[in-house]
Order: structure tokens, then sequence, then C-alpha cells
């Protein structure tokens, strides 16, 4: 740990003090996600042992609040937080008995009490990492927003591709699917091409945000310019190095933004003859929990390109560095 | 803060610019017994009145607006009457028209009754009220118009909502007509705006938060305003918001249709950045802590630019006929939450004004103009509410013409002010112009010859 703490403390905007919250990528440099990298090289290793156990945020608290059902990211962020031997505790509660306002702010409130360090929190409303924030003085981790942003997916995925096939720059990373609704998607988009990346994106038009135009590149005004819209899933996936393949979700179809799921496993579905046309070595990747069958063939997403289970173990690398980072900063800072 | 109900009043050394008269000089407005008695040569003013100096000020009348939510009966947590007219007196207006999307909706002649009665017992100003144009808000069974238009009800609509089903707003359009009352309808497919939060463009891409696009408000626009010609209703549009509405109405106006539009200041100054809560500047690279203000949720939403330009082209024009505020109080906790969860509006009585003046800065309206818009157009507005061959039910609100009511407001078009909620008279604080200067100021609001506000040096 020492080690990994005086390279951070060499290389990182994190370690200044400046950031306080993890809400997106928006706000990243290249370098700062770099260092989380760099980080996670450190935090992998110390998951690697067979006691997967460090003091380094022993005395620290961390609540995860999940308004929104999640095994995976949830799991995670409290393994991460419980190998860095910091008290991690769970709080599940369905939107549902949230939907007053009110209530939010009284957890938040509640929280703020409760002198915790670090509240890692999804909800299904976007934006809503932004207003706990600014009522509360923990560092805040945005763990999925509504439609917006889901930064620790998104450094993972950079991670897992950066570690296997090295740096980004030039590199094509295609991503396919539910656009509109995407948080991962959106801070993708972001992450991949501050660190190099060409990025294209493809999926029914009825699920494109606005601003994206089939056949032409995202303009001026989105984080996301430059980001190129193909009109075909092919052109999409050819030649790239990375193939991310989205959830597509039933709500889609019952919604009217979709004729069926049949039809979209058709028409976008990644298939091994689809895979083919990307890179001999892409890799695939899905944010799970995938619909095998739907906008994967079990096929390739068991096949020898997929990484899907590696982007899993090295979330929660991601996590611990993240979290590290921000809680270890003050004592660090403070030496 | 009345004290002289029948005294003489004189407002003396200002620039009176009244529309109604095509007057814009500097006069002494004299006042008798709550009512305007001339407009006389400045320094005119004899002895026995109280004087008001408004040197270096204007005068004009009253300021009337024809979409005020003032919330009583059923959510005075939000407003009061009284709060509501006191906030009203504030901002300069000296009529308001009270929505009916009370709890209960004011769909009944004893509804409309109550609020003009509670309204004369605990307001500051003017109230009128509108009624429902279906039972309930619900669209599904028509009110009782005449009644209502006999207790006082100066037009109808189920505001907050649109008159969604078509066949009943023909209906309405239609059955209306009879009473000279306009139908004011919420423009809005509500197909297309289902979860919707904030316009749809490139920053509820950004947000990820569900848009609403301006087609909603166009595709609504264009039916009523077939309806309005196929019926002989007189249509008027709540809160336009969009540019390409502006064109229909443009479009409608030109062959003669019956119909008229509003504007509120909000959607005439404020785009749909002002969500990344950076109260306007340039968003830099990231989404900042301060973006999802919830105080720029409203209904319809904030627009794009292009938009914006569009409305205050259409005012200028005369293509929208006046301003209208949406004033639409809501308690803190209602805005205390995440945007998803917000509600709709914006307090908006106590610095319309100052936002509306702000075009004339820009020099996009002149003095004149912005009276026009804000008293003149919409007092005549009201006036032409009356039934074949009825009297008209009340003297012309927005002149100072004398014999007419004394409606009058003192304005500082070049104070500049901070805005800050916590001082507003309103109970709703919410406004996205929180620690924003605005330059104009209300500074002495008269209402039936009664000043009803006055503005302190530093107010």
């Amino acid at each position: 740990m020492a080690r990994v703490a005086e390279r951070s403390r060499q290389q990182s905007a994190l370690w200044s003090g400046a950031r306080r919250h993890v809400l997106d990528l928006d706000d990243f440099t290249r370098a700062e996600i770099e260092d989380v990298l760099l980080n996670a090289d450190g935090m992998k290793e110390v998951f690697g042992r067979e006691v997967k156990k460090t003091p380094a945020l022993r005395g620290k608290t961390i609540i995860t609040v999940f308004f929104e059902a999640s095994t995976r990211t949830r799991v995670s962020f409290e393994q991460a937080g419980k190998i860095l031997g910091a008290d991690v505790i769970n709080v599940t509660s369905s939107a549902s008995s949230v939907t007053k306002g009110e209530s939010l702010l009284n957890t938040v409130r509640t929280l703020q009490a409760m002198q915790i360090d670090a509240l890692v929190m999804r909800h299904p409303h976007s934006g809503s990492p932004y207003f706990v924030a600014r009522h509360l003085d923990a560092s805040v981790i945005n763990a999925g927003d509504g439609t917006h942003a889901h930064p620790t997916q998104a450094l993972l995925d950079i991670y897992t591709v950066e570690r296997l096939r090295g740096k980004l720059d030039g590199k094509r990373v295609a991503i396919i699917g539910d656009i509109l609704y995407s948080r991962v998607a959106r801070s993708n988009m972001i992450g991949m091409q501050k660190m190099g990346a060409e990025v294209v994106v493809c999926g029914p038009p009825t699920l494109l945000p606005a601003g994206f135009v089939p056949g032409s590149s995202v303009a001026e005004g989105l984080p996301y310019e430059g980001v190129r819209i193909a009109r075909r899933v092919e052109e999409a996936v050819d030649g790239a190095d990375v193939v991310m393949v989205l959830r597509i979700q039933r709500e889609r179809q019952d919604a009217g933004h979709l004729p069926s799921l049949r039809e979209y496993s058709r028409e976008y579905g990644i298939n091994a003859e689809r895979l083919k046309l990307a890179r001999p070595d892409a890799l695939l990747m899905h944010p799970g929990p995938m619909n095998e069958g739907v906008e994967i063939s079990t096929e390739v997403a068991h096949g020898p390109q997929s990484v899907i289970e590696e982007q899993v173990a090295n979330g929660v690398a991601i996590r611990m560095a993240i979290l590290y980072m921000l809680c270890a900063r003050a004592a660090n800072v403070g030496a | 803060m009345s004290e002289r109900k029948n005294g003489m009043l004189a407002i003396t050394g200002g620039r009176v610019i009244d529309p109604s008269q095509g007057i814009d000089r500097v006069a002494d407005v004299l006042i008798k017994d709550g009512k305007i008695e001339s407009i006389a040569r400045a320094g005119s003013a004899p002895d026995g009145y109280q004087k008001i100096d408004a040197g270096g000020r204007v005068v004009a009348p009253g300021f009337v607006d024809l979409h005020t939510h003032l919330r009583e009966p059923g959510l005075e947590y939000k407003e009061t009457l009284a709060t509501g007219t006191a906030a009203a007196a504030r901002g300069g207006f000296t009529t308001v028209c009270a929505m009916p999307n009370t709890e209960p909706a004011q769909d009944t002649a004893s509804i409309i009754e109550y609020v003009a009665r509670r309204a004369r017992e605990s307001g500051v100003v003017r109230v009128l009220p509108i009624g429902a144009v279906t039972m309930g808000r619900h669209g599904k069974q028509l009110t009782e118009m005449a009644e209502m238009a006999a207790a006082g009800a100066i037009g109808f609509s189920d505001d907050g909502d649109p008159v969604a089903d078509p066949n009943m707003m023909r209906q309405a359009l239609s059955y209306s007509s009879s009473l000279g009352l306009p139908i004011i309808n919420h423009c809005q497919e509500p197909g297309l705006t289902r979860g919707a939060q904030m316009h749809e463009g490139v920053v509820s891409s950004n947000l990820g938060l569900a848009g609403w696009p301006a087609e909603a408000e166009a595709s609504m626009v264009a039916r009523d305003i077939a309806l309005a010609e196929l019926t002989g209703g007189r249509l008027h549009i709540a809160h336009l918001s969009t540019a390409a509405a502006v064109d229909l109405v443009r479009a409608a106006k030109a062959r003669g249709a019956r119909v008229t539009a509003e504007v509120t200041p909000h959607h005439l100054t404020l785009t749909d950045t002002w969500v990344y809560g950076l109260k306007g500047a340039e968003r830099r690279s990231a989404v900042g802590l301060a973006s999802y203000d919830t105080n720029t949720k409203v209904n319809p939403p904030l627009r794009a630019a292009s938009d914006v330009d569009a409305l205050v082209a259409a005012l200028g024009e005369g293509v929208i006929d006046f301003v209208a505020t949406d004033h639409a109080p809501h308690s803190e906790s209602e805005k205390a939450c995440t945007y998803v969860e917000a509600a709709n509006g914006i307090s908006n009585l106590e610095t319309a004004f100052a936002s509306v003046v702000s075009l004339f800065h820009a020099g996009r309206l002149s003095m004149p103009q912005v009276i026009e818009r804000m008293s003149t157009a919409p007092g005549k507005f009201l006036a032409l509410g009356k039934r074949h061959g009825e009297e008209a039910r009340f003297g012309l609100f927005g002149t100072l013409k004398p014999g007419h009511p004394a409606d009058v407001v003192v304005l500082d078009l070049n104070a500049e002010w901070v805005v800050d909620p916590a001082r507003f008279v309103s109970k709703g604080k919410n406004t996205p112009l929180a620690g924003v200067t605005l330059k104009g100021r209300v500074v002495t609001t008269v209402f039936g010859g009664s000043v009803v506000w006055q503005g302190g040096a530093s107010a």
C-alpha cells in the first residue's frame, strides 16, 4: 500500500485535495484518469492476495445507498471498501419510498450527522448525486444516476481495455445499443474520448439522444462532441478494437421504442458474424447484466474475445482506487 | 400599506407612458376618488393632493397578468390570495387572473364566487378568477361556463394540463363562443411529453433528462387554431414557448383567426442552458455541482436560444399579444429534491418587470412596447370578454384614461438590484434568478388610488 500511495502522491491531481466527488468523468483530466488506473494496478495486486485486506481506510465509514436494484455494482463497492479496511454500511431503499424529495434530503441530513467519509449512491433520477453533493460534506461517488452517468463503470472499462491492449490512443471503440437511456454509454463516450479513443455508436434511431444523427458526428455543445453515429451496426463494428454492447431493456419495447426484442436482435444484436467485422483481437465488453440472445449472442458472450468477467474483477480494483484516493486523501495530505 | 382610499394623489414629474392614449411625455398624473382624474402638465398638480415625486421615473398603467397561480383554495402552503396579491403589488401588477388549478379546481360558480370574495377580503390588488374548462380539470365534462361567467370568470382554462381530447376542445371553444370568453389552453401534446423534465435538445442529452420536444407544443397549437377557426371560439394560447408555435400563430392571425397568445418573462429571457445552474453563463467543460437547478424546472420548459429570440421578436411584432407571468409558487420542499421530483414552476411576480425591461435595455423593445405588452394589451383582452349585446362587465384596465380605475405604477428603469428570494413577499421562493442582478425596479404601485407598494431606497 505504501508503494501505491507513494506513486499516487507523485502523480495524482486527486491528492491535491481539489477533488471531493466523483460524479462523472467530464471533470476529469486525462492525467487524473491515468492516475486512477495506476492506483488500480496496486489495488488489483491487493485483490489478488490470499489475505485480501489492508488497513488503508481503517476508521473510515462508507455508506452505500442504492435507490435502484443492483447487485454487481453494490457488491463491488462493498468489497472494495472492506478490502481497504473501511466500515461499509449498505442501505437499500426503493425509489418509491423516496418519491417525496424531502425524504432524500432528510436521508442526506441523517448521513451528514453520522460523520461519514463517503457516500456511494445509485438513484433512478439523473442528477440526484449532484443534489446530494450540494448538501453533504462527505465525498459523493456516483454509482449510476438515471440515464446520466456511471463514472466508475467507464473507468473500469477504460482500465480493462488499456491493461489488455495498451493505450486507448487511436483505438476504435464501438458502443452498440440503447444510447438514449444509457448512463454507461454517456460516461464511456466522455472517458474513452479523453483517453484518445475514436468512439462510434450505433443503435435504433428511437434510442439515440437529441443531437445524435446517424451518419454524422456529435456537434459542439455536448461533451460527446466528435462521437460518430453509424447508420448500421456493421459499419460501427467494422475494424473496431473494442465492441461494447449495452443492455437492452424490455421497457423500451413497451414504450414503443422498439417493435420487438427479436427484431432488435436481428438488426443490432452482436453475434459471431458481426464480431468478425471487428479486428481479430477486438475485445467484447458488456456492463451487465446481459440478455443473452438479445443484444449479445451466448456464443460470443462466453467466447474468447469476451472480457466481461475481467470487467467485473477490474471493477473492484477501480472502486478501491477511487475510495482510497478520496477517503485517504485527507490523511495523506495532512501527513 | 394603503392609507388613502378616497384621497387625492398626484404622481408628479415622471415620464408618463400610456399606450392606450398614445401618451409618452413628462406629466403629472392626478388621481381622485380611486380614479384617474387627468394627465396634467408637469408641475401643474394643485395643492391638496398627496404628491409622489416620480422625477426621472416612468409612470404607467398598472400591469395586468392573465396567468397567475394564487393557489387558494387548497394549496395555501404554496401561496394565498393575500400573499400572492402582495407579491403582485410589489411587482407592479394591479390586476391578476387566478388560474383554476386549485383544490378543489375552480370549476363551479360557487368556487369562483368564493375566490372573488376571499380576494376582496384579503387581497391587495384586483383578482379576476378563471374557471376550469372541464370538471375537476379532468378533461371529461364541460363546466357550467355561463354560470361561472356570471359569477365573474374572465375565461376558462385547465392550465397545468392541456385540454387533451380534441373533441372536448372543440366543444369548449364552440360553447364559450356564446359567452365571448376565451379558452386559454396549455398547449402541449401529452403523448409527446410523458416523463419529460426539460426542453429536448443537447442540454437534455447531456444531463440525461427526458426531453420535451418543441413539437409537442406546436402540434397542439396547430390543432387548436384549426378548432378555433372551425368553431368561431376565442382561443388564447397560454405561455407560448417555441419558435414553431410562433409561426403558427403568425399565420393564423394573418388569416384573421380569433387567436391570441401570451409569453412569460422567463421564456423571453432564459434558455435551457440555465438547467446547468450557471445563471446563464457559458458551460465550461463539465456538468458542475450547481447543475440540475430545480428552480429552472417549469412547464413549458425553458427552451433553446433560437426559441427565445423568436419569442422576443414576436412580442415586438405583436404576434404574441402580451406578457403573462405564469407565477407558480411552490414550497421549499417541492424544489429541494431531485430534478425529476421537483414541481414545475417559477415564482415570477416580483421579478417579471425587471426581466421584461431587460429587453428594453437590450434594444429589443421600446418602453411604450414594454408597457403596452404588460398593461394595455392584457387590459384590452379582458375588456373583450362579454356576451353579444351585453354591457362591459368592468372598466378598462391597463389605461390611464380619466375615469378609469387609478391603477398606476412608478418604475425606475435603471435601478440595479440582486434577486434575493428570501425577501420575496410571495410564499414561493422558487426562482432561478436568485443571486442574479437585474436592472429595473417597481418603485410604487397604486391600486384604485391607494398606494399598495412603496419600495424603500434599497428594496
